[in-house]
């Protein structure tokens, strides 16, 4: 199984892996700077499960869970 | 006085609006960019001996057309002639917000940087030194302070330098060796290939990340046959970094965002829990999260209604009295009834509802600029795409329509792409409006003498609304925009203290949107239908011998297997266009009644209707195509007539397939 963020609980952070998130949605989350080899932390879930909200280079993102699955860890 | 053009870009909630209206202040236009559903902004202000128009782009994280905001953005800047491009950034993310600062260069854009919540970003613990900045970029550099208002003038005065002295930087920016080399390359495959002002490196990058609008052109070009020799460059490339070309792109960018950033800003080493956090930690919470969401709605809700209600009256009572006025200046004929029947009757109407439309605009904006309406999104979010397919941000639209679509439909600019723009205007028709709250009281007072069954129909009536509303966003969601499911990425920005200057301006440029628009489509068909009553010359006002009566009775038929078909019902159909509680007016004038004479015509009515036809005709009141008004908010914000025109065809056929489904349904059923 490989580790994903969907796989966090809140306030745990991993390290995004070399080019694992692709297609578009890979390409726009690196432009908006989710590089390999950053951290991103898993700082909340919504009232209702999803979306997650993810930290990354200093600002807050929402994913659902198909986007939060697709970013893999190391 | 010598003219300018500066455009206006930078990431979503970075401040840029505010410099925008700090700028131009109240002479703005807003309206939309050409054939597309995005909102144009543009403004002017004098400075020294200058006239200067801005132009507001869309806010994006880059120029790469992932959605038509972002295409809009990049054409702009290539194709559109402009003196300067100014950058706003928000000091605290300045490393993505760098990322399409270079993007910006990369086109050979005259670019200025605009360095906004500098202050935030100390108190963050950055320390950012703009002089080095400017040098590493080589483009000017001015902090501002968009909310105070300050460095705005130094802003300008560069901008305006600049425009003096246009400078390219795209040629300082590196890629890294490998990739600047084979840069080179596709230049000289393609000497010819121009797209708009940007320069050929900008061209050969675009070849190389197989950018499809610049493989296009190449596609058609002299060098055409080149093509394959960029492919085979690409290849190469991508052996060699294990990747996309593109992907390699993006890590080159941020490689030499990260060269840049080295000498002039510091980021803080320590991750210090901040305001945001603390209150984000009870706004969505587990437990709390969704009641403080259903209470923030109520109260703007209850806001706008407590204080927009009065005024609502008093303007209604300022109609009552100049329609008595104008009576008595022209007495009974035609001068006053086209005053008072056409132009109070439908224009009037509508203009009631503008405090609320003011009020609740100002507050919208005001939660948005706090940095609330994405948290509400947030916390929605998955109720909303489970069971419309829809993002969290369209709950708000949604909920806004039962109290009044035209309103709602406005306020679908806050979503963030085209396709939930689009499935969530053509569902809010569907949900009961307050217009409708006259038809339901007036028809169930008068069929069902049971407050409860009164009730239980009234509550019948809004659900099968919503349920048809919720059914129309999920199939246009899976058909019409099934392969545009962009991914949901959506940036929860710090809470700030809002601007009252930004809320008043937003608060005051949608509302008289709603004006202009009063003014012109409604009054334009408000004034039709009156025509069409009163010809030919000489019959009673929307009687039978008039053409509006004829073309009700041309009509009635087809409503015979619905269960109302008669003339007068057809015209209170049609009449009720104009906004739907005219319907119940309609039929006081079609029986020669006093408009407020309820119990005539609840007698009146009894004889045309059964129970089983009045909820019939209650169904098609209430999905069919919503008034003028709201017509027209969704010309205007779809900016397409196909789409209005869909709206319109979606509304009454599923009208008129619910109703006869009910009416026949009742009778098979034993109802009456």
């Amino acid at each position: 199984m490989v580790k994903t963020v969907d796989d966090l609980r809140p306030g745990e952070s991993g390290i995004v892996k070399t080019h694992k998130v692709k297609g578009t949605l890979g390409k726009h989350l690196r432009e908006m700077g989710l590089i390999s080899g950053i951290p991103v932390k898993l700082e909340r879930k919504a009232p209702l499960g999803y979306p997650v909200e993810i930290r990354i280079q200093g600002f807050s993102l929402a994913l659902r869970k198909e986007e939060a699955q697709s970013i893999e860890l190391e | 006085m010598d003219k300018l053009k500066f455009l206006l870009a930078g990431n979503p909630n970075v401040g840029k609006s505010t410099v925008f209206n700090q700028l131009t202040g109240m002479k703005q236009h807003v309206g939309n960019w050409p054939g597309k559903t995005v909102e144009l902004k543009s403004g002017s202000f004098t400075f020294e001996n200058y006239d200067i128009e801005v132009i507001d782009l869309p806010g994006n994280y880059s120029l790469t057309p992932y959605s038509v905001e972002e295409q809009v953005s990049r054409d702009a800047i290539i194709h559109e002639s402009n003196d300067a491009v100014i950058n706003v950034i928000d000091a605290e993310n300045i490393q993505r917000n760098l990322y399409l600062t270079l993007q910006i260069m990369e086109t050979g854009a005259n670019t200025v940087l605009a360095v906004n919540m500098l202050n935030y970003a100390e108190e963050a613990g950055f320390k950012i030194d703009l002089k080095k900045l400017e040098k590493a970029l080589g483009i000017p550099v001015v902090e501002v302070d968009a909310r105070e208002g300050t460095g705005l003038d130094n802003l300008v005065k560069a901008a305006i330098k600049a425009s003096k002295n246009p400078s390219d930087n795209s040629q300082n920016l590196t890629y890294g060796f490998e990739l600047d080399e084979q840069i080179k390359q596709v230049m000289e495959l393609f000497p010819h290939l121009k797209v708009g002002s940007a320069p050929d490196s900008w061209t050969a990058v675009k070849l190389l990340e197989g950018d499809d609008e610049v493989l296009d052109l190449a596609e058609n070009s002299s060098d055409k046959q080149n093509l394959r020799k960029v492919t085979e460059i690409r290849k190469q490339l991508e052996d060699k970094f294990d990747d996309n070309v593109d992907d390699a792109f993006i890590d080159a960018r941020y490689a030499e965002i990260n060269n840049i950033m080295k000498d002039s800003v510091k980021k803080p080493t320590d991750d210090k829990e901040s305001i945001t956090d603390k209150i984000d930690k009870i706004v969505t919470n587990k437990f709390l999260g969704l009641p403080i969401f259903f209470i923030v709605i109520f109260l703007i809700f209850h806001i706008t209604y407590t204080i927009g209600a009065p005024f609502q009256d008093l303007i209604d009572q300022g109609w009552g009295m100049l329609s008595e006025y104008l009576f008595q200046i022209f007495g009974e004929g035609l001068v006053s009834s086209l005053l008072i029947d056409a132009v109070i009757g439908g224009v009037g109407g509508v203009l009631t509802f503008v405090p609320i439309i003011f009020i609740l605009f100002f507050l919208l904006s005001l939660i948005e600029d706090i940095g609330y309406l994405a948290r509400a999104a947030f916390v929605i979010d998955r109720a909303m795409h489970k069971v419309m397919g829809l993002s969290g941000k369209a709950f708000i639209p949604m909920i806004l329509g039962f109290g009044c679509g035209v309103t709602a439909i406005m306020s679908t600019r806050t979503l963030s792409n085209e396709s939930d723009r689009i499935s969530t205007m053509l569902a809010i028709p569907f949900i009961s409006c307050s217009a409708r709250v006259p038809i339901y009281a007036l028809f169930t007072a008068a069929f069902f003498s049971d407050p409860f069954q009164q009730t239980v129909v009234t509550f019948g009536l809004y659900i099968l609304g919503m349920i048809v509303a919720v059914i129309v966003a999920k199939v246009l969601k899976s058909s019409v925009f099934s392969e545009e499911s962009a991914p949901f990425i959506m940036e929860l920005p710090p809470y700030r203290i809002p601007t009252l200057k930004s809320a008043v301006l937003h608060m005051w440029e949608r509302g008289f949107l709603f004006i202009k628009k009063a003014g012109t489509i409604i009054l334009g068909t408000s004034v039709l239908v009156w025509i069409l009553a009163n010809l030919p010359p000489g019959v009673e006002y929307g009687s039978a011998n008039s053409i509006i009566g004829m073309f009700g009775s041309v009509l009635a038929p087809i409503f015979g297997p619905l269960g109302f078909g008669f003339w007068q019902a057809a015209v209170a159909l049609v009449f009720g266009l104009m906004a739907k509680e005219i319907v119940v007016s309609t039929f006081g004038t079609l029986f020669s009644l006093a408009e407020d004479d309820e119990q005539g015509i609840s007698g009146v009515l009894s004889q045309m209707f059964t129970p089983l036809s009045a909820i019939s005709f209650m169904v098609f009141t209430l999905l069919y195509p919503a008034c003028f008004a709201a017509i027209g908010a969704i010309k205007e914000e779809s900016n397409s007539w196909k789409w209005t025109l869909a709206s319109i065809g979606i509304c009454l056929v599923i009208a008129y397939v619910l109703s006869l489904i009910v009416f026949q349904g009742g009778l098979l059923l034993g109802y009456k």
